[in-house]
């Protein structure tokens, strides 16, 4: 495994890892896991859980990491804790660990605000650098926002973020903006989420000739922080100085204030890093292992995390409003009802559907029990993944505003700057985390609501995360590759299968594709997918086949219409999926064609048990 | 341990409750400990700087950002008038003349020579914190609040919206069953906080409104009728700040659903006495449920701690609430609690219990689909 973005961390032991202990303090529950060395490799053994203690009663996150770890303690016979204290290093084959770490999204996680001059240039590559540190951006002002100057000095004094990250200009151009937006936050006083008394931390990361001029109007208001310009020409982004002034002022000054994490801090072996960004880490190291492109998301109960990376970028967003039980209200709100009542296979009135989501919202830990109220929550997550990813595609865009070299083939294409680097026909691998998509009662299901939310075209593999444990192997990557990399391998990546899509779109029943599958084994099945089919081949996990697709003339499958494309497809604990239901997706229009349509997808994968 | 239950809502005739009441922003803190407070009494000060109005003076001159000094007829820190001059020219020519006037009356908080920018202040707002419960000052945080104590009954609610006020409890229907109609609000209810059976319609609520009610306490609502009470759909149950005309306390859910027997007896034997009330709602990790409170009057030893009803976990007898469709609403006991997990109709593998109703019956039920309703 490769080392994340920030710089390397070097743990605090000296001794040999054996046995090590995580954990991820999520907004609602806290997950630990323990990981042994069975032989010569790492295995992920037990896995405990308890509610996160961060806010009142407790208010002491240490609390819920103990609760935790004392579930792994009762499963696994091992002692572990001494009181409050987590024994290290091993003290004898059934005492103690090597080294204990965390991730932290509790409490919120990180919420930042940032500015720029202008709202698509520096504003965005703010935004960017602060979702690629793990941070929930919770304002994007400036300039050219379209605020007037008193309503931008309003909105900074009302948001209590935990750190502010200004941007603007480039280097050696005009200062005026930028020291305009330092006269605003001065004015506004912003005050920290936590700790009434401390200062706001601040990091400046704009148009270096303006420093002096910030640091004498803010030097005195905020802990004040300069850095690289995360813009120095309008060409070229330069996010790792302030993405790493990001990690260090996290553990430095917001992580000291939120309740326990003073004792966290000093219980763990290696710096807390915020969830996302060790998630991050992951999916940067897959892409970078298998040389693929990836999109991969986490989707949670509060928010969901989106990350790509293409052709070796990588990208962060967070929709901090779409998840599946804090949020779950708010994903009908954006999603509208009649895009959620899309996916559900039977009728339901409007307002029992309404009153079940606001249920849902107000008794967040609640399960569904009945195979219907498990397919309304695939519908809503179906629709929650599709949003983050159409959210994530607006931001992951090539750098806006940089002129553009220009040929006569390029004439007629009117592409502007700043194009979404999101390709789906060059997406390799779709990797699913989070409780919906992890705890899926079958694992069809995980793989069809990621094939329905995200519509890959072409060829496309899926996984999913086993036990949603990727924080954890994130945080460890950056002290033990190899201890990462084996648990990964092991327990934490489930390949779903492939998933081959046909672009384009016919009449039900007509011919979209014919098709030859070669199985490891020699077997040939050859077949016609027809539009409207939706058919599961098995093929098992660690197994390879070669299929030969021959569109029909107005079909592409990525290598233009008609064109027969061969490729070596990588099998699942679901298997090869061919979708012959037209991309862009199309569902009847007919509220009876529509749910006698996804029946008969649902029967033809076996998605949920008979009967639903 | 990890409890594999959802903690319940408080109902209970007999509370030592504590509420911390907090400034926004350092202020002076009116009381001290030991003090006996009324719900409506201010505890705390604080003022709130002014809204902040820049004016770009160098452009309304016409002048380079480093000159505008020698404009300057107020520097900052000075007091100004609205209408009162702020900055002038002296062109040779009177008719050339530019005089820039103060927007507002307040201050000159700063004036930039590098972007040409006068900031004006408004004067301070004094922001009053009450003490939102009759009850005695056991803490004063010095420049921050203080932390009221007070005996009292209590109940939560689920969710609510609108913030915190008090009145005299009414009961509006017969039977925790029945639906709270327009014809049930009279001009006699108007600032009371009145408690309602299973459901409340859109036009009862408006009738609520026309009133003026202090707080609607009811079973459920149709989330139809909430989102056309508030104007748009609630994505995330974050409350409090609402302004409807009243607060809105639901014990149950959305739909219409019987009022807890509990609750509904409770809040009836305390019909006529003043409560205060807040549908400030936060569901989250440390989530907030709003609350109804009806202190007892007497005064509060101090010295006790005062434990806000912290529970082991759940045991057999529990009366419990399941919140989870198909049995959603319906109010048992747990009759018993296999420590084995049980598959259930999505094939999930869940812990259950197992619960009793009124009419014998029993059901497995996962348990994180019960909640406990607590306190004695």
């Amino acid at each position: 495994m490769t080392l994340p973005s920030p710089e390397p961390i070097k743990p605090a032991t000296v001794h040999p890892l054996n046995v090590i202990v995580a954990t991820d303090c999520g907004s609602t529950t806290t997950k630990a896991i323990l990981i042994e060395k069975v032989g010569d490799e790492y295995r992920q053994t037990f896995r405990g859980e308890a509610p996160t203690t961060v806010e009142a009663p407790f208010e002491d996150v240490t609390r819920g990491v103990l609760n935790a770890i004392a579930e792994i303690e009762e499963l696994s016979g091992r002692k572990i804790l001494d009181g409050d204290r987590i024994i290290t290093p091993c003290r004898d084959p059934k005492t103690g660990v090597d080294i204990y770490i965390s991730t932290s999204s509790a409490g919120g996680g990180l919420q930042m605000m940032v500015t720029g001059v202008v709202q698509n240039m520096t504003g965005e590559s703010a935004q960017r650098a602060a979702l690629g540190a793990g941070a929930i951006v919770i304002d994007v002002l400036a300039s050219n926002d379209g605020r007037l100057p008193h309503e931008k000095i309003e909105r900074i004094r009302t948001m209590r973020p935990d750190m502010i990250l200004m941007s603007g200009g480039t280097d050696g151009g005009a200062v005026t903006h930028v020291v305009e937006m330092a006269e605003y936050i001065s004015a506004a006083e912003p005050r920290p989420r936590f700790g009434a008394t401390f200062k706001l931390p601040l990091i400046y990361a704009g148009n270096r000739d303006a420093q002096p001029q910030v640091k004498k109007i803010l030097g005195e208001k905020a802990a004040l922080v300069l850095t690289d310009n995360i813009r120095p020409v309008l060409e070229r982004e330069n996010l790792a100085p302030a993405r790493n002034k990001i990690h260090d002022l996290f553990l430095e000054h917001v992580m000291q204030q939120a309740p326990g994490y003073k004792k966290l801090i000093e219980m763990a072996g290696a710096p807390i890093m915020p969830t996302p960004a060790a998630v991050g880490v992951i999916m940067e190291t897959i892409a970078k292992r298998e040389h693929v492109n990836v999109i991969g998301v986490d989707i949670g109960g509060a928010t969901t995390d989106v990350f790509s990376v293409f052709e070796g970028l990588f990208n962060r967003t967070v929709s901090a409003n779409l998840g599946m039980s804090y949020s779950i209200s708010n994903v009908l709100a954006e999603a509208g009802l009649p895009n959620i009542m899309r996916w559900v296979p039977f009728t339901i009135d409007e307002q029992t559907l309404r009153n079940r989501i606001k249920n849902k919202m107000i008794r967040p830990t609640t399960i569904p029990q009945t195979l219907d109220e498990l397919q309304i929550e695939h519908a809503i997550s179906r629709e929650a993944l599709r949003l983050a990813l159409t959210h994530h595609k607006s931001l992951a865009t090539a750098l806006k505003g940089v002129q553009q070299e220009r040929t006569i083939s390029d004439v007629f294409e009117q592409q502007q700057s700043g194009k979404t680097l999101i390709d789906m026909l060059k997406l390799d691998l779709i990797v699913g985390s989070g409780g919906i998509l992890s705890h899926a009662p079958r694992r069809v299901q995980s793989m069809l609501m990621m094939v329905d939310a995200y519509e890959p075209l072409g060829v496309t593999r899926l996984s999913v995360d086993s036990i949603f444990m990727m924080p954890h192997l994130g945080v460890l990557s950056t002290i033990n590759e190899k201890a990462a990399t084996d648990v990964f391998i092991r327990d934490c990546m489930v390949y779903l299968g492939t998933c081959v899509a046909p672009i384009g779109q016919g009449k039900e029943g007509e011919r979209c594709a014919d098709y030859t599958i070669t199985f490891p084994d020699g077997r040939v099945d050859k077949g016609q997918l027809s539009f409207g089919d939706l058919r599961l081949v098995p093929l098992s996990d660690r197994q390879k086949a070669s299929i030969t697709v021959q569109p029909v003339k107005q079909v592409n499958l990525g290598a233009g219409a008609g064109v027969p494309v061969t490729r070596e497809v990588y099998g699942g604990v679901v298997g090869l999926l061919l979708d012959g239901r037209g991309r862009p997706l199309q569902l009847p229009a007919d509220h009876n064609a529509r749910v006698a349509s996804l029946a008969k997808w649902y029967s033809a994968v076996g998605l949920y048990p008979k009967g639903g | 341990m990890a409890h594999s239950y959802t903690p319940g809502l408080t109902v209970t005739e007999q509370a030592l409750i504590r509420r911390r009441r907090m400034l926004s922003l350092p202020g002076k803190v009116l009381v001290s400990a030991g003090e006996k407070v009324r719900a409506n009494q201010a505890v705390a000060r604080a003022e709130l700087p002014g809204k902040v109005y820049p004016l770009n003076l160098a452009n309304q001159l016409g002048v380079a950002p480093d000159e505008i000094q020698e404009y300057l007829i107020k520097k900052a820190g000075d007091t100004v008038q609205k209408e009162e001059i702020l900055a002038e020219n002296k062109p040779l020519v009177k008719w050339f003349k530019t005089e820039v006037r103060s927007p507002i009356t307040g201050v000159v908080e700063s004036v930039s020579t590098v972007t040409g920018q006068v900031l004006l202040r408004d004067p301070p707002r004094v922001l009053e914190l009450l003490g939102y419960v009759d009850g005695t000052i056991v803490e004063v945080i010095p420049q921050q609040g203080v932390v009221v104590e007070t005996d009292c009954s209590l109940v939560q609610g689920i969710f609510g919206i609108g913030g915190e006020t008090r009145g005299e409890i009414v009961i509006g229907v017969a039977s925790p069953e029945e639906v709270l109609s327009p014809g049930h609000f009279t001009a006699e209810m108007k600032e009371k906080v009145v408690v309602g059976g299973s459901f409340i319609s859109s036009d009862a609520l408006a009738r609520a409104k026309e009133i003026g009610v202090a707080g609607v306490v009811i079973g459920g609502i149709h989330d139809k009728d909430l989102r056309a009470l508030l104007g748009y759909d609630l994505g995330v149950a974050i409350t409090g700040t609402e302004q409807v005309g009243f607060t809105l306390i639901l014990t149950e859910g959305f739909g219409p659903i019987p009022m807890a027997r509990k609750t509904f007896t409770l809040l009836s034997a305390h019909a006529g006495q003043p409560a205060s009330i807040s549908g400030a709602t936060q569901i989250r990790a440390g989530v907030i449920r709003p609350e109804i409170i009806v202190p007892k009057g007497r005064a509060s030893g101090g010295h006790n701690v005062a434990t806000e009803l912290q529970r082991e976990g759940i045991r057999i007898g529990d009366q419990v609430r399941v919140i989870r469709d198909p049995l959603f609403g319906k109010i048992g006991e747990v009759a018993s609690l296999p420590s084995d997990l049980q598959k259930i109709p999505t094939e999930s593998e869940v812990r259950v219990m197992e619960v009793r109703f009124a009419d014998g019956s029993r059901t497995m039920i996962p348990r994180a689909n019960i909640e406990l309703i607590e306190g004695a």
